[in-house]
């Protein structure tokens, strides 16, 4: 049984299980208020579920591609949670979770999946499908793109409002059923801080 | 997890974590009650380095990176496990909304994942608390003189948990940030204090008599416990102009020396004044610009010549740090404070009058 957490755009937090599916999912999708929301977010999600920080055995924590402040708070909580209850924290692709769910709600073929990076640009992956697992393969990304360069695609590209966290913990319990890799536990930035190196002192006398 | 049983506090002498992460230290302290146990710091001071002062996004990377490591190291050194903690407490603000949230976010959830209260604290606040983690108790009423490169604030503290007052703050740059700017145009690396400290050695304070912000009648009357330093930055620069534009040599231990005594003139004046304005004979220094010594020696000399018992804590605990955070929190504790709730944010103009928020 897993917690998980996704700031990669509003605020989703869900308790899964394997065999028992999403056990509670909450959260809302506004992008500004993530560390305001995450504590209640994790407790009522926790309440519905009738669970017990104890019974967990990790916190799926979506990793992104996602606007930098907000997606450092789910992070952060995955890792703080995880630390509290002695348990993994499990990393995931935000886009995989939103594949997950549209091929589980009957989706097929070739997807593009699309979420708003802010700076007039998409954040993207590529999915053909799900594997004999019922993961979500992707097949490229995440990556960034200008919305007015935005290629044509051969298959169905949805842009999600949301990343929905029960998506995301089974897609972590089943990564790990299956014996896959996790991918990296670090956050899926895709750009570097926006800093210019000082030009050194500007001139104040005239 | 029931969240309606009543709490049960241990009120005595509270175990409590403290998170700060408002500017480029990621602190986590640990104390039980006025006790410190481990004051554990990260600082991303050397990521900003090579762009001339905190960069705020390159500050909230390195907390999310610093937090987990950061807090285990806490634990190991002070022997406690999390399972014993009374409680959690965290910077709520003021600071870098982007770097406080990294710090929100983690306490929450740490605290959910225990089963314990949580505590959102003033940063500000957190910096007189340290002093109660010192030898001898904090004594108020107390006027508090809070220096760093995010911070210049004048406190009147007159009880630690319950009531503090902003006498006054700088309108512009703080002092640590003017260090910086005068430490780039003399060519010197970030950070700039310690570099304005070595390059006035053997310097002059009186050479130049750099003006003190701020400090004219007619300011007085509006802002006479603010500061400014933005002026003082730029009569360095023109001096500094002057001077190449004359062909000549720039004396940078006597500018060095004359623009720090100008900081520091302007900072303990206004202190001072404030202890004898208010009939408080009691000054505490807090914030890392306090690492001064011109600081510190003029203080400690002026404090004495006026009859003001001065109160410097360990530098360790004047810069930015989780023990003042954790320190702050069980003193809220002791004083039967209800836990904050689960809403709270992160503000980063949060008013000192905000000591905790609910
Ligand atoms: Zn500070």
């Amino acid at each position: 049984m897993l917690l998980a957490i996704d700031t990669s755009l509003g605020t989703s937090v869900a308790v899964v299980d394997f065999d028992g599916g999403v056990l509670a999912e909450v959260g809302t999708a506004d992008t500004m208020r993530h560390a305001e929301v995450v504590g209640t977010a994790i407790a009522e999600a926790l309440e519905t579920a009738g669970v017990a920080p104890g019974d967990l055995s990790g916190v799926a924590a979506g990793m992104g591609p996602g606007p930098f402040t907000g997606l450092r708070v789910g992070i952060a909580a995955a890792h703080a949670f995880a630390l509290g209850i002695g348990r993994p924290v499990v990393p995931v692709v935000s886009h995989d979770a939103v594949a997950s769910a549209w091929y589980r709600d009957g989706g097929s073929g070739a997807l593009r999946v699309l979420t708003d990076a802010r700076r007039r640009e998409f954040a993207w992956s590529v999915y053909e499908g799900v594997d004999d697992a019922g993961l979500p393969i992707r097949v490229e990304g995440p990556g960034l793109v200008l919305r007015t360069e935005l290629p044509d695609f051969a298959g169905t590209s949805f842009e999600a409002a949301e990343v929905p966290a029960g998506a995301l913990g089974l897609v972590a319990e089943r990564a790990y059923a299956a014996g896959r890799d996790f991918p990296a536990d670090e956050p899926l930035y895709l750009r570097s801080p926006d800093v210019t190196m000082s030009a050194g002192p500007k001139r104040v006398s005239s | 997890m029931n969240r309606d049983a009543p709490l049960v506090l241990n009120r005595d002498a509270p175990l409590v974590l403290g998170i700060e992460t408002s500017c480029d230290e990621t602190g986590i302290g640990i104390v039980r009650g006025d006790r410190l146990l481990s004051n554990t710091i990260a600082s991303s001071m050397e990521q900003h380095a090579r762009y001339g002062g905190v960069v705020p996004e390159v500050a909230a990377r390195a907390h999310l990176e610093a937090l987990g490591p950061s807090i285990r190291a806490a634990l190991a050194e002070s022997g406690v496990a999390l399972a014993d903690l009374d409680a959690v407490a965290v910077t709520s603000g003021p600071g870098l909304a982007g770097a406080l949230m990294v710090g929100v976010g983690a306490a929450k959830a740490l605290a959910l994942s225990l089963g314990k209260p949580l505590y959102a604290v003033n940063h500000l606040v957190g910096h007189v608390g340290a002093d109660v983690l010192t030898e001898q108790p904090l004594e108020t009423p107390t006027i508090a003189l809070l220096v760093s490169g995010g911070h210049t604030s004048l406190l009147l503290v007159r009880d630690l948990v319950d009531d503090v007052e902003l006498l006054g703050e700088t309108i512009d740059d703080a002092a640590g940030e003017a260090f910086d700017k005068v430490a780039r145009l003399l060519g010197l690396p970030y950070p700039g204090g310690p570099e304005i400290d070595r390059a006035a050695i053997g310097g002059d304070p009186t050479a130049i008599r750099f003006p003190r912000g701020l400090t004219l009648p007619k300011d007085l009357e509006r802002h006479r416990y603010d500061f400014s330093f933005s002026g003082l930055k730029t009569a360095v620069a023109r001096w500094v102009e002057q001077r190449e534009d004359a062909g000549e040599p720039v004396p940078v231990a006597d500018v060095a020396a004359s623009f720090r005594e100008a900081v520091v003139d302007v900072l303990v004046t206004k202190a001072l004044a404030a202890c004898r304005d208010l009939g408080v004979p009691r000054l505490l220094l807090g914030g890392g610009v306090i690492a001064n010594r011109r600081l510190r020696e003029v203080a400690v000399e002026r404090a004495a010549a006026t009859g003001v018992d001065l109160r410097i804590p360990p530098l360790s605990l004047c810069t930015d740090n989780g023990a003042m955070i954790a320190a702050l929190g069980a003193q809220l504790i002791m004083a039967g404070r209800q836990p904050s709730g689960l809403a709270f944010g992160a503000d980063s103009t949060l008013p000192v009058t905000e000591i905790q928020v609910p």
